[in-house]
């Protein structure tokens, strides 16, 4: 039976139909909803890990109990999570390890664009790289089986584009069937890698990828695809479609496994065809390996072959491939001579820009208002709270990567900056790689004053569990861990906890603090304000005709609050005007208008309760 | 060569381009065209980026049948079909039509913060209305959110736009409705019957 599954829903799916047991991970787009819909299959368990690394010990804990496992981030959570790779990948596993990274060509919703394809080589690990939903769930299937013939964690490795379309897949309502575990293994030699043992391990890896090399050859995910041979393309995972969709007629080597490569097919492809190029997003990881084989690989005339370390030939190194970007480079080197698209119209890029913007009612919002107005540094983090770098609050000078920002405001403090450093980071993120940071600030006694924005939920990746929630992915009751006695223990003095939304108390407490000496942790709590339990309080608040058009409720930066065409007849300033549709009554308006020209949700309670009599 | 009562697809794949802003029930619209495609016996490809732009900004979903579909992104200027699920974001994303497509709008506005903040004009109807002119004459206006209110179920205006879209196409109801109805909540199921029906209304009425 065929049925309609996005790239993750079918690795999923294959996770599943091959038996795996285990899966743990970290929420990140695009890889999110591997993990989510892979809970809701029978005889599964599934966790959300507080990061990847510990997600991935986890899994490879399964792996070695003798449980198919799989473990599941984003491309930079392999970052977080590398360490526990490359044990792995010493000491192999008992049942099957596949280690999902969803890379993010183009960003769509990362900080970088790094090509995790090359983990794979740097752990010596096989690679597989579907490139349709089909595959997904093959190669995750195969991955399982790999890992098992050749003792090693298999990296499946998707992108933006795999992970999140559709595409008919074929599913089987029968699991495949897995030896029973058994006993846990007491194997020192193998499995406990001090030097004397690793030593041991590595040239048994290095044969392993040897081998893996000999197995590709007639790995049937690698195939040849003969029509015409003036143009052969070797390519893998999704730029394999954009090859089929430019060039129909091309003769095609597509790899299922970019890692190890299979050298003989290679070189019988490519002394069939007259010009050879390969396909690939990002890294030329394909290319340079192909080269390494002294195969020739087609160069158009005007490439300088002195732009080392750029070694890709025809497409380029960043961004997302799409028909037209193959269109046009291939056109420039040669190779096409049909249509490219024209550029975009000037009058389309200069039609106001739609940019992702905190919710109406979210719970930071108020925080950034004061942090706006106290204008300190500002060291930022990963998640929704990312967003206050947008206008009109533009509050956050940094933001690397997950955990980062009290590290980089440390730092600021210990180096003599003469600022007062702010680090802001989410509930979830906290958990994920706040502590540690934040253990160094009290440790090493830095004046950083940190904003721990608790909402109660992960929320940037569509509302996951994490410890400070009370819940489990699968929706067990559990432990709701206390961020204020955490922080406490860390060896934070001066902690308070505040409701989000009072605006007053967090500026109150933040012009206090910055007078003061000494590391300090403001937690601002409230629920995301699209949580269904959030949702329920929603009420829209009014403005009155007190409202002369001051403009300090447009500083907060609200979707929800609208320029009317108004105008206050002594200013010529235009009112302010709330969407009833968007507003969900946190408040934060109300209490910044210095003419109390925005009614409370009491106030407004009161006057429709007037209206009803 | 693809063939709907109403409408001949020169080529063997049909590109369906859906826009809108997040939360306006654009990926339920584009999965429902997406069964109908696996339903009526063809290859079917739907992408759509997660993450950022559910935080409203403007949200694409490309959606392509054929008899084997490639790329999952349409090739720019070759949407057959687009169905904007808000004005502005018609214009934004027009040059993906294929010269003479059709498109379907919907005739309602938000106001992205970059207007509200008073930082860029919104654009008129007369203008969204000429420029679309120079890429087609194929441009159809529903008031979907005004259909769907008149039902007391705002949320439903994407399936009024489907069923304008069924409508334009010239075909039955049938196939589209048991679609939609294993994509919904069975306690909405009437409703979501009605908007759709009210949505062909608005075509087949002119």
């Amino acid at each position: 039976m065929k049925r309609l599954l996005s790239g993750n829903e079918a690795v999923a799916r294959g996770a599943w139909e091959a038996g795996c047991k285990v899966a743990s991970g970290y929420p990140g787009t695009p890889s999110t909803e591997i993990i989510e819909t892979f809970s809701l299959y029978p005889n599964v368990y599934a966790e959300w890990a507080t990061n990847e690394k510990v997600g991935l010990d986890a899994a490879i804990g399964a792996a070695y109990a003798g449980r198919r496992a799989i473990s599941t981030m984003k491309h930079v959570g392999v970052n977080v999570a590398a360490d526990s790779l490359f044990y792995a990948a010493m000491t192999g596993i008992e049942a099957g390890l596949v280690i999902v990274s969803a890379d993010d060509p183009a960003m769509h919703s990362s900080q970088n664009e790094q090509d995790n394809r090359q983990y794979a080589k740097f752990a010596r690990i096989p690679c597989l790289d579907p490139s349709d939903s089909q595959e997904a769930k093959d190669f995750t299937i195969a991955g399982f089986d790999l890992s098992e013939q050749f003792d090693t964690p298999v990296l499946l490795r998707m992108t933006t584009r795999v992970c999140h379309t559709s595409s008919p897949v074929e599913v089987f309502e029968q699991q495949a069937s897995v030896p029973e575990p058994h006993k846990y293994p007491r194997n020192p030699a193998k499995y406990v890698m001090i030097p004397a043992n690793a030593r041991q391990r590595h040239p048994v890896i290095e044969t392993r990828i040897v081998d893996l090399s000999v197995f590709a050859e007639t790995f049937p995910h690698n195939r040849i695809e003969w029509r015409q041979k003036d143009l052969g393309i070797i390519t893998g995972g999704i730029a394999y479609q954009y090859a089929r969709e430019v060039f129909p007629d091309a003769s095609i080597l597509k790899l299922g496994m970019v890692y190890p490569l299979p050298e003989k097919m290679i070189k019988k492809f490519a002394s069939q065809i007259k010009k050879l190029i390969i396909m690939e997003e990002l890294d030329p990881f394909i290319e340079d390996q192909v080269r390494l084989m002294g195969v020739e690989i087609y160069r158009p005339q005007d490439i300088e072959l002195n732009n080392y370390p750029m070694t890709k030939s025809v497409f380029p190194m960043f961004g997302e491939f799409s028909p037209a970007v193959i269109r046009i480079e291939a056109k420039r080197a040669g190779l096409y001579d049909g249509k490219i698209p024209d550029s975009i119209p000037d009058l389309i890029l200069e039609l106001p820009p739609r940019p992702p913007t905190l919710c109406p009612g979210c719970p930071h919002r108020s925080s950034f208002y004061v942090l706006s107005k106290l204008k300190l540094p500002v060291n930022g983090d990963i998640g929704c709270y990312t967003l206050g770098i947008a206008p009109p609050l533009k509050i956050t000078d940094t933001c690397g990567c997950m955990g980062a920002g009290i590290g980089v405001a440390h730092g600021a403090s210990i180096a003599g900056d003469s600022e007062r450093h702010v680090a802001v980071i989410g509930d979830s993120t906290f958990f994920h790689s706040g502590v540690a940071p934040l253990i160094n600030v009290a440790f090493n006694r830095s004046n950083v004053i940190t904003i721990i924005m608790d909402n109660r939920i992960t929320g940037m990746t569509g509302h996951q569990q994490n410890p400070g929630t009370g819940k489990t992915l699968m929706n067990q009751d559990t432990v709701e861990i206390d961020i204020e006695a955490m922080v406490k223990a860390c060896g934070i003095k001066k902690v308070l906890t505040v409701a989000a939304y009072d605006v007053e108390l967090i500026e109150k407490t933040l012009k206090q603090w910055m007078k003061e000496d000494g590391p300090a942790v403001l937690i601002t709590r409230e629920e995301c304000a699209l949580l269904p339990t959030a949702r329920k309080k929603y009420i829209s608040l009014q403005v009155t005709d007190q409202c002369n058009g001051c403009t300090v409720c447009f500083r907060i930066g609200c979707p929800a609050i609208l320029k009317s065409e108004a105008l206050d007849p002594k200013y010529n300033r235009p009112l302010a005007e709330i969407d009833s549709q968007l507003c969900t009554g946190c408040e934060i308006c109300a209490q910044v208008c210095p003419r109390d020209a925005i009614l409370f949700r009491d106030q407004v309670k009161m006057l429709q309760g007037k209206a009803k009599d | 060569m693809i063939e709907f009562p109403n409408l001949t697809i020169e080529s063997d794949t049909v590109n369906f381009l859906l826009v809108g802003v997040g939360g306006q029930g654009t990926i339920l619209a584009s999965n429902v065209l997406a069964e109908l495609g696996l339903a009526s016996g063809y290859d079917v490809k739907k992408a759509e980026v997660h993450g950022m732009s559910q935080r409203g900004g403007s949200v694409i979903s490309h959606l392509r049948w054929g008899e084997s579909v490639y790329s999952p992104i349409i090739p720019k200027g070759e949407a057959d079909i687009m169905i904007s699920f808000e004005k502005l974001e018609a214009l934004r994303f027009i040059d993906m039509l294929r010269p003479g497509g059709l498109i379907l709008i919907n005739d309602y506005e938000i106001v992205p913060v970059t207007v509200s903040s008073g930082a860029a004009i919104y654009p008129t109807d007369e203008y969204i209305s000429n420029v679309i002119q120079t890429y087609t004459n194929q441009a159809y206006w529903v008031k979907g959110v005004e259909i769907a209110e008149s039902l007391g179920m705002t949320k439903a205006s994407n399936v009024v736009l489907l069923g304008a879209l069924s409508a334009l196409l010239g075909m039955a109801s049938d196939s589209w409705l048991q679609v939609i109805g294993s994509r919904v909540p069975t306690k909405s199921l009437a409703l979501n019957q009605q908007a759709f029906e009210l949505g062909r209304l608005a075509i087949i009425n002119g």
